[in-house]
């Protein structure tokens, strides 16, 4: 057989149908994730043809963007932006109860966002497909899963069917050579990338991320990594799976045991691209020319070093988005005055992440003026910051540690920055709104937003790590 | 779906690239658990002033593009999240058909689920048709192409099983079920060394 990329055996691996002129391909799904905001509708699609929902055991639910990250008040209620808010998350309990589906709801000890506890419970592994009616979901290509997001009809379909009607997508290859300099992490790659590829630089494609600098990271950065792909218009981000995907998942819940783990990982083994295999396009960019990066617009595509000069606009659309971040060209973002810190969001809200935060924030203070919220990605995450007492460091510096949930990142459940606020962010998107309407957002990593809250300005965090971290 | 074959309209044009679906339906307004009545929130942000009247800076509120169901949008129109809100949103709005010379994966597969036409036409096409908003076309689903006042006309591609769908009104979700036999046969070939 000829040279095959992951992506081609993720592919290969999944028809049901192959695809002709006439007909997109059958493609079978191994994982379907659901989450209350794009779900109900799919369910009633089900009530509304007296479907069953297929495979209930290859179904997993949670809560996460419409959930108050502020605990229960004194009369056990929980503070739900509003009414509609709290009858969807009910709606997706109700389904979840109706149709036979696991739900990490508000009394699991494993609820949190989607994209976290997928990986988490090892429900996420190599080899598989995965998908949910969310584009993040390209955060779970990092274990060598081709996972992608979907719509709602979609959604419906693989509840009926455990399928979905896919033409193949092109592939690109992003070699980056070459190893991060000390302080820069995988945030400030992905922010990189997509700057260098531009919002559409993906488009129609799956991205492969490769070379030394991706085999050095750690699961958390490649989940970082794969989760802004969709951020680069791509339909897919993926790394190939290796011996430190295999020892993450390893023991989790949801990954095979005993014998099926042995079997498993030969099969694994044998996923990565072969020598030889071709791609669409190749893209390679040099790790090591990498600096603290951040957006200065309102589309992720619009990052640079946070040291460099913004450029001049080229358009009326580019000056707008300047004009709306009230961002200057020829200056730098580095420096500008902040209002709101964000650390939290599927992209930047691990484990990793918030003791990256942390490092920077002990025995330091957030700025006067300045809000700082930190939102664990999940139960687990929480609890683990806790034990190591993450979050006292938090309190201790004037941040608020909140229940976990997608909070600030998509603002639908009552967490936002009020109009011309400038919001560092370790989320995913800074589009305009995003965080509150006239909200400014600036994407960073969890280092670069610490070091901002402390400074109350936008500020290198290569300042603010104690030597061995920099180093 | 109801079959769609032909749209005979005039355009209104936005011409910002990189529209995301946060400005055509934000976030705050995903709570809900029904698809209908959205168009009310289509472009809210943008569209009305703080006051809630609207606005008239946004191209849609003018008289002129009153009634328009073609949108010419500037390129990568749909960037962002995979929510069907937006082709919802949009169709709910009065749009029926998107042209732009780049459009976002999710949102263009979602679109067309929906039978709203996600068109991506040339750059030299898109270019002219941002220049002449209020330009009436007609577009042909079937002969897949877009007719000019003067008698032009632009090509475009769809799809085949896309365009099948939009033509006949086709169940996707029923297409899909006819194969529940072969996925079974999938399902039991793949799955036969678990348990
Ligand atoms: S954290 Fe943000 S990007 Fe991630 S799933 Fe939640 S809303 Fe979507």
């Amino acid at each position: 057989m000829s040279a095959r990329t992951l992506f081609e055996k993720l592919w290969d691996a999944h028809l049901v149908a192959p695809e002709s002129a006439d007909t997109p391909a059958i493609l079978y799904i191994d994982l379907h994730l659901v989450h209350e905001v794009t779900s109900p509708q799919a369910f009633d699609e089900l009530r509304g043809r007296g479907l069953p929902l297929r495979r209930p055991d290859r179904t997993l639910a949670t809560l996460d963007h419409s959930t108050p990250t502020l605990p229960p008040g004194p009369d056990g209620e929980r503070p739900y932006a509003n009414a509609e808010a709290k009858a969807q998350v009910a709606t997706l309990e109700a389904n979840c109860a109706e149709f036979g589906i696991e739900l990490h709801g508000w009394d699991s000890s494993d609820r949190g966002i989607v994209h976290v506890i997928g990986p988490e419970l090892g429900a996420t592994q190599p080899g598989m497909t995965i998908v949910c009616g969310d584009s993040h979901t390209s955060t779970h290509g990092a274990f060598g899963a081709l996972a992608f997001g979907i719509g709602t009809t979609e959604v419906g379909h693989v509840m009926a069917t455990q399928c979905l009607l896919q033409r193949k997508p092109k592939t690109l290859a992003i070699h980056v050579d070459g190893a991060l300099p000390k302080g820069v992490g995988a945030k400030d790659l992905i922010l990189h990338i997509i700057g260098q590829i531009g919002v559409d630089g993906g488009t129609g494609h799956v991205i492969e991320y490769r070379g030394p600098a991706i085999e050095a990271l750690s699961m958390e950065e490649r989940m970082t990594v794969c989760n802004m792909s969709i951020e680069a218009g791509a339909r897919a981000g993926l790394i190939a799976p290796d011996a430190t995907t295999f020892a993450w998942l390893k023991g989790r819940p949801h990954a095979p045991q005993g014998a099926d783990w042995d079997a498993a990982v030969a099969a694994w083994r044998a996923l990565p691209s072969d020598e030889g295999a071709r791609y669409d396009r190749e893209v390679r960019i040099d790790a090591s020319q990498i600096r603290p990066t951040v957006t200065y617009g309102t589309h992720p595509g619009m990052a640079i070093a946070m040291d460099t000069p913004v450029p001049a606009p080229r358009n009326a659309v580019e000056q707008r988005a300047l004009d709306y971040m009230q961002a200057r060209a020829g200056h730098a973002m580095q420096g500008m005055p902040v209002d709101v810190v964000f650390v939290g969001s599927c992209t930047n809200s691990r484990l990793s992440d918030l003791r990256e935060a942390a490092e920077v924030l002990r025995g330091r203070r957030v700025a006067d003026g300045v809000r700082m919220l930190v939102v664990p990605g999940s139960e687990a995450v929480r609890r683990d910051a806790e034990r190591e007492g993450l979050h006292e460091v938090f309190a201790a510096a004037g941040a608020e540690w909140r229940v976990p949930g997608c909070s600030m990142c998509i603002a639908m459940n009552g967490d936002l920055a009020q109009p011309g606020q400038l919001v560092v962010s370790t989320s995913n998107r800074n589009f305009e709104g995003r965080q509150g309407k006239g909200a400014r957002t600036v994407l960073a990593s969890p280092a670069t937003a610490a070091a901002s809250a402390v400074a109350g300005r936008i500020a290198d965090p290569r300042g603010y790590m104690n030597q061995e971290q920099a180093a | 779906m109801k079959p769609v074959t032909r749209i005979h309209s005039r355009t209104a044009v936005l011409a910002d690239e990189n529209i995301d679906t946060d400005r055509i339906i934000p976030a705050r307004f995903l709570t809900t658990t029904t698809r209908e009545g959205l168009g009310r929130r289509c472009f809210n942000d943008w569209r009305y002033q703080a006051d809630g009247s609207d606005n008239p800076a946004f191209p849609l509120n003018r008289p002129e593009a009153k009634g328009c169901a073609i949108l010419v949008a500037g390129r990568n129109f749909g960037c962002g999240s995979s929510r069907e809100h937006a082709p919802w949103a949009l169709l709910d709005y009065g749009i029926q058909a998107v042209l732009c010379s780049e459009i976002a994966d999710i949102f263009r597969n979602n679109a067309l689920k929906n039978g709203l036409l996600a068109i991506v036409v040339s750059e030299a096409e898109h270019h002219w048709l941002l220049e002449h908003p209020g330009v009436e076309l007609a577009i042909d689903v079937r002969e897949q192409h877009i007719s000019l006042p003067d008698g032009g006309r632009i090509r475009f591609q769809l799809e085949r099983f896309a365009r099948h769908c939009l033509l006949e009104g086709v169940d996707q979700l029923g297409f899909l079920l006819q194969h529940a036999e072969t996925i079974t046969r999938y399902e039991f070939q793949h799955e036969e060394h678990a348990a």
